[in-house]
């Protein structure tokens, strides 16, 4: 493993626990208003100061972040298992099943990817509670998001379904459930792990986008793409405005420096 | 000409159930969905009750799926009638008509400058050896992939930039990754080294061997660029205010026009698939030439 990789999972592994724990260590909740200090800059005790409301910027930033780094990967593990389900059977058994898996991936990949993200999230409602909303936000990221890893499972499982060992396998008499359990699935476990790991930067973009154009988490629930959001009054852009979308750039940027191999996804 | 039949009738029969099946499951999705049923006019003092009960029928005949779907077909294939936008309350071809240009220019700032910009990064790459331009490069090209369009595009408008511009940016690194792999690839052929090798000018190298290798890959490439494009410029438009089908699609979203959004959905299939067709027609042909 590389230095760089390293150093990638070491910052990762650092914001996943201070994001997780910050409620623990981190006195002021996401939430509370400090009225009397409205827009204040950076201080000792609010490191990155506070928004037009009051809020410290540094304990929504923190709880953003944890909310991210744990929805972003269930999100994807929930994709990418989806997509490992349409793929691996649409590519081992074929047939008609096989043929409208790929009318389906076919169309939702003909959709730009935020377009689609946008209009599946208005057709949900936009008022819901704080934490519906969040859910709901990652719910559709987790069921819009296979079709592209769904393609790649598929060639993938074409491909060993032809190989000469599962040929052997069948020429034995393995059923086709065992062949596909004791050949197949194994030997697909690097081809999901790569997806798993290339969705979540995706994933984590778009809630991004999401989240700048209103369509992500409700207030006061602080994620990403909401905090994002402050950038979008010139007058109050500041230098500590931007601490989410570095913070964004350097789990994005770490995410894709420890993805597996492109030949494994490939 | 055969062959050109063979490559086209299977886009065109895909374009064909692409579109039938997106907007049935759009107008399937739409019935579905949450507050379909209820209608705000109703909550209107000002009307009778006459009013209101127009309102309920209106709303009750579009509760069969299948009649909504067959209605709203037939007016927009035999009449080029695509209804009327609740929300803007206007007529959504006129929508389309004022918003199209602006979407257009975006998009065709957006895919020529992403595509210069990336040649412009990736040919030095390739042919200068150069470790730090190669470093230059490949930086640039992770900064731009690891930021949000939508905070890019508030970046730029903030600092008063050319925010017309702004799809380039999008568009650039991921051409850019592909277009390097691609000419490293072609670079490393033999007939290219021997050409190298014999002193043949880079301009002639590039015209007459790498070019004609790497064309239908990165003509196949520019098909799936114009769709990136047109996800970029949702939160380019929406975020700096330009009144294009992006900033539309926002606006259709956040207010629920529903029949705003199957139209638009219905529009940004044929661009994508037209697009997708297009580009595998000249690939096809650049591969027989």
């Amino acid at each position: 493993m590389k230095r760089s990789q390293l150093l990638a999972i070491l910052v990762l592994v650092l914001l996943f626990v201070t994001g997780v724990t910050s409620g623990f260590w981190h006195a002021d909740s996401h939430s509370r208003q400090f009225r009397e200090l409205p827009g204040a800059g950076p201080s000792a005790a609010f490191p990155l100061g506070t928004d037009e409301l009051g809020r410290d910027r540094m304990a929504r930033l923190l709880f953003a972040t944890g909310i991210s780094l744990v929805l972003a990967p269930a999100a994807a593990l929930a994709s990418t298992l989806l997509a490992a389900f349409a793929g691996g059977t649409a590519g081992y058994f074929g047939g008609w099943w096989d043929r409208c898996t790929v009318r389906i991936i076919d169309l939702m990949l003909s959709l730009p990817w935020l377009f689609l993200l946008l209009a599946a999230r208005s057709l949900l409602p936009l008022n819901a509670p704080p934490a519906a909303s969040l859910v709901m936000t990652y719910g559709l990221l987790a069921a819009l998001g296979w079709a592209g890893p769904a393609r790649i499972m598929r060639a993938g499982t074409l491909r060993l379904r032809r190989s000469d060992f599962a040929l052997q396998a069948s020429a034995q008499g393995c059923g086709e459930f065992r062949i596909l359990w004791r050949q197949v699935i194994p030997n697909l476990k690097p081809v999901l792990l790569a997806q798993l790991w290339t969705t979540i930067p995706v994933f984590i973009l778009a809630e991004a986008n999401l989240g700048l154009l209103g369509l992500s988490a409700s207030e006061p629930f602080p994620t990403w793409g909401n905090l994002l959001r402050e950038l979008q009054n010139p007058f109050a852009v500041r230098p500590e405005t931007f601490a989410p979308l570095a913070v964004v750039m350097i789990c994005v940027a770490c995410f894709k420096l420890t993805a597996p191999p492109q030949e494994l996804s490939s | 000409m055969r062959n050109i039949v063979k490559l086209l009738a299977p886009r065109l029969g895909g374009l064909a159930v692409t579109l039938l099946a997106g907007s049935l499951l759009t107008a399937v999705l739409v019935r579905v969905s949450p507050g379909f049923d209820v209608d705000e006019r109703e909550l209107d003092p000002r009307l009778s009750e006459t009013s209101r009960m127009a309102i309920r029928q209106e709303r009750a005949a579009n509760g069969n799926i299948l009649a909504l779907f067959g209605n709203r077909l037939s007016r927009t294939v035999l009449h080029g009638d695509l209804g009327n936008s609740p929300s803007l309350n206007r007529p959504i071809s006129q929508l389309f008509r004022e918003r199209l240009p602006v979407t257009a220019q975006i998009m065709a700032i957006g895919v020529a400058g992403g595509w210069a910009l990336a040649f412009a990064l990736a040919l030095p790459t390739v042919l200068c050896r150069s470790r730090v331009f190669r470093g230059f490069a490949g930086t640039l090209q992770q900064v731009l992939m690891c930021l949000p369009a939508a905070a890019l595009a508030l970046v730029v408008f903030d600092f008063g930039g050319p925010v017309r511009a702004l799809v380039a940016l999008v568009i650039c690194p991921r051409v850019f990754e592909y277009l390097r792999n691609l000419l490293v690839e072609a670079y490393a052929q033999p007939h290219i080294l021997t050409a190298r090798a014999k002193g043949l000018g880079g301009l002639q190298i590039w015209a007459r061997h790498v070019l004609p290798s790497v064309a239908p890959q990165l003509l196949a490439l520019a098909g799936v660029s114009v769709s990136i494009a047109f996800g970029a410029a949702i939160p380019v438009e929406a975020l700096c205010d330009l009144p294009g089908i992006g900033q539309l699609a926002w606006k259709a979203a956040t207010a629920r026009d529903l029949p705003l959004l199957v139209a638009i959905t219905f529009l940004v299939i044929i661009m994508t698939q037209v697009c997708n067709a297009a580009s595998d027609w000249a690939s096809f042909r650049e591969k027989q030439a």
